[in-house]
């Protein structure tokens, strides 16, 4: 039994079967094997190149005598690649002095010169990396006995395992196959976490090197509440999860019966839950689970594996189809949050040393105003259909709020001049997120309608910490008293001028720190659709009297440990039967 | 990728060690990848070496091959 810490970026519990992903196409696991056991791999090896050698042969023939000489030569310069004295050379160094095992040989040395090729300036050697790369293909599927496994058509079900997955993979994905997602790489931010939480597929990212650990058809485990990874695990531990599993199941019968009820405390305030969602199609899972409206609907998946920019009419789209599935609730649309840490924006933002403090976000947007015109129009035309409102992410000056105002003021003049129905009337927020606008919100206050902390940026920005780095990551904590300081004076001085004020990081996913926002006088929280009915039984459960007592002790504790175990503690006391949840 | 197939086959059958040479990079003629990799192409330099018992012949054979452009109909733009 292997264990491995990683980041939670999608919740739930998948068991299953490893399927190791490790190259581009058809990936293969980088495994060593014992000492010694060398001259059996070879062998393997040597068996394969004949079985591939005769494929190879067998193609010539028939296309030559169907198509000639000509094109049945590509298959003999393919046979010729396959026997290579120097390719076999390389191949046989691998596994016999480093222990690889053959498919792991074979996979780095093909890698290397169809990366060499494709790199050379030249067109007709890069066009040759993809005869390298088919020669590539049969002699794996002759060593592992079977057509190589592509992300796209899955065998069967399975945990997909990899290095890293490009946004085009993760956008391919069949939700019915993939049980669940394990990567070494990657962070809460990336295109990975955002598709698995998409489609609440539960996925653990940044778990560093481990993937010659592992092995396809290994059993895994994938904790997504606390970003755990279990490889081979024992009898106790598979028991322990398949337990757990029937427990949320059991569980999630019981939240079903409140799903059309109000969220409202014991004693009747109403707290608004909202859906943060990424894709239109979640929507309808959204009011399905009892949601009050969207509350951060993230707009990047527009640009997720896409070259080129979306239109303004595949913004539209977009923004519509979730407009009118909510059915008149509201939906609040956050500008593009985009940066160099994200996804494929290679033609707007360069490579940055510094990304999270560099172009991204807003000022990404307003840096490309031609792209952020696009957006803004599209959500304009979308709220004539219903209660649309726009949110400016990551908000640091009153310059940046100010400008993204002008923007949509002349945009929307645009609109009309064109003739174009609108709504005029579109509330404009902000994201909180960034710790001098917490500072200095008594100057933003009167310019916006509602603001939105963002708590995973503020938390990365107050704390100076960046999660997804594995040696600093458990500075990372929501509930740090630098933190709730900031959520407090926040939630106070817009409730001062009677504005709203919303939490919409995943902190608000965890019962007992939804509860305590709820004592700190937060009536609308936004979180994860799946979340939605276990945190609506939470406030159910309790009087708004006993959120504010925790709230009050809570803020007088002095670090982030304290908080977080008086917190957990009072959970247990107050909401018992949904403790063991988390 | 065709002429190279060629010239790796008729290299195998002599037992002289055949070199090819383009802009100082040197690519074994019993190994196609290395020819590949020479990324030579129709018109450019190429400096033909043999050593070793037949290298004579071996030079004559491939010398041949090169004029007649590898038996292609339409010349091939590669190596």
């Amino acid at each position: 039994m292997l264990e491995l810490q990683g980041i939670a970026v999608s919740p739930g519990v998948a068991i299953g079967r490893a399927l190791v992903f490790d190259r581009e196409g058809y990936r293969i696991t980088r495994c060593l094997v014992a000492v010694g056991e060398d001259e059996r791999e070879w062998q393997r090896l040597a068996e394969a190149v004949v079985a591939a050698n005769e494929k190879l042969e067998a193609s010539r023939q028939s296309t030559t005598a169907q198509l000639g000489e000509r094109l049945g030569g590509i298959f003999s310069a393919q046979q010729q690649v396959l026997v290579d004295p120097h390719l076999q050379s390389e191949l046989e160094s691998l596994i016999r002095n480093k222990t690889y095992s053959a498919e792991y040989a074979v996979s780095e040395v093909f890698t290397k010169y169809a990366q060499a090729f494709r790199k050379s300036h030249s067109t007709f050697l890069s066009e040759r990396a993809d005869d390298i790369r088919d020669v590539e293909r049969l002699l794996l599927e002759a060593l592992t006995g079977q057509p190589m496994a592509t992300l796209k058509q899955l065998p069967h079900e399975a945990i997909v395992v990899s290095h890293d997955l490009t946004p085009g993979e993760t956008a391919s994905f069949d939700p019915e196959k993939v049980l669940g997602i394990c990567t070494e790489a990657g962070g809460p931010g990336g295109h990975t976490a955002i598709v698995a939480r998409g489609m609440e597929i539960p996925a653990v990212v940044g778990v560093g090197n481990f993937l010659h650990n592992i092995r396809s058809g290994d059993e895994v485990i994938i904790d997504g509440h606390l970003g755990r990874i279990i490889v081979s695990p024992d009898e106790a531990t598979r028991d322990h999860y398949k337990q757990r599993r029937l427990y949320r199941e059991s569980i999630a019968t019981q939240l079903q019966e409140i799903r059309d009820l109000p969220a409202c405390t014991s004693d009747g305030v109403r707290i608004e839950l909202m859906a943060n969602v990424e894709f239109p199609h979640e929507a309808l899972s959204c009011v399905a689970r009892g949601a009050d409206g969207v509350g951060l609907y993230r707009t990047e998946f527009l640009y997720l594996g896409h070259d080129q920019e979306p239109t303004e009419e595949e913004h539209y789209q977009a923004y519509a189809q979730v407009v009118r599935d909510m059915q008149n609730r509201p939906v609040v649309i956050r500008t593009l949050d985009l940066g160099a840490d994200k996804m494929g924006m290679t033609m707007l933002a360069e490579p940055e040393n510094n990304p999270f403090l560099g172009l991204r976000s807003i000022r990404l947007s307003l840096r490309n105003p031609a792209l952020f015109r696009i957006q803004v129009r599209a959500i304009l035309r979308a709220a004539c259909l219903g209660d649309v409102r726009v949110m400016f992410p990551m908000i640091t000056t009153l310059d940046e709020l100010r400008s993204a105002r002008f923007l949509l003021r002349s945009v929307s003049e645009d609109l009309a001049a064109e003739g174009k129905h609108i709504q005029c009337a579109v509330q404009v927020g902000m994201m909180v997120e960034v710790p001098a606008a917490v500072l200095m919100l008594d100057r933003f206050i009167d310019e916006i309608d509602f603001v939105s902390i963002g708590t995973n940026d503020l938390t990365q920005y107050t704390l100076a910490v960046d999660r997804s780095n594995d040696s600093v990551a458990d500075l990372y904590q929501a509930c740090d008293p630098a933190v709730l300081r900031l959520i407090q004076r926040t939630q106070q001085i817009a409730s001062e001028k009677k504005k709203s004020t919303s939490v919409c990081g995943e902190m608000s996913n965890n019962p007992a720190y939804a509860l305590l926002l709820a004592g700190m006088g937060i009536r609308t929280l936004s979180l994860a659709p799946a979340a939605i009915p276990i945190l609506k039984k939470a406030i159910r459960s309790v009087t708004i009297g006993q959120c504010e007592a925790m709230a009050w002790r809570a803020l007088r504790l002095s670090t982030a440990r304290e908080v977080d175990a008086f917190l957990m503690n009072q959970l247990a006391g107050l909401v018992p039967e949904i403790v063991l949840q988390a | 990728m065709r002429p190279a197939d060629k010239l790796v086959r008729a290299a195998t059958g002599f037992q002289c060690q055949i070199e090819l040479e383009r802009a100082g990079q040197i690519a074994d003629c019993r190994s196609i990848l290395s020819l590949l990799t020479l990324g030579a192409t129709q018109g450019c330099e190429l400096v033909l070496r043999a050593q070793g018992p037949d290298a004579d012949e071996a030079i004559r054979v491939i010398r041949l091959m090169f004029d007649s452009h590898f038996d292609e109909l339409q010349p091939d733009s590669s190596t």
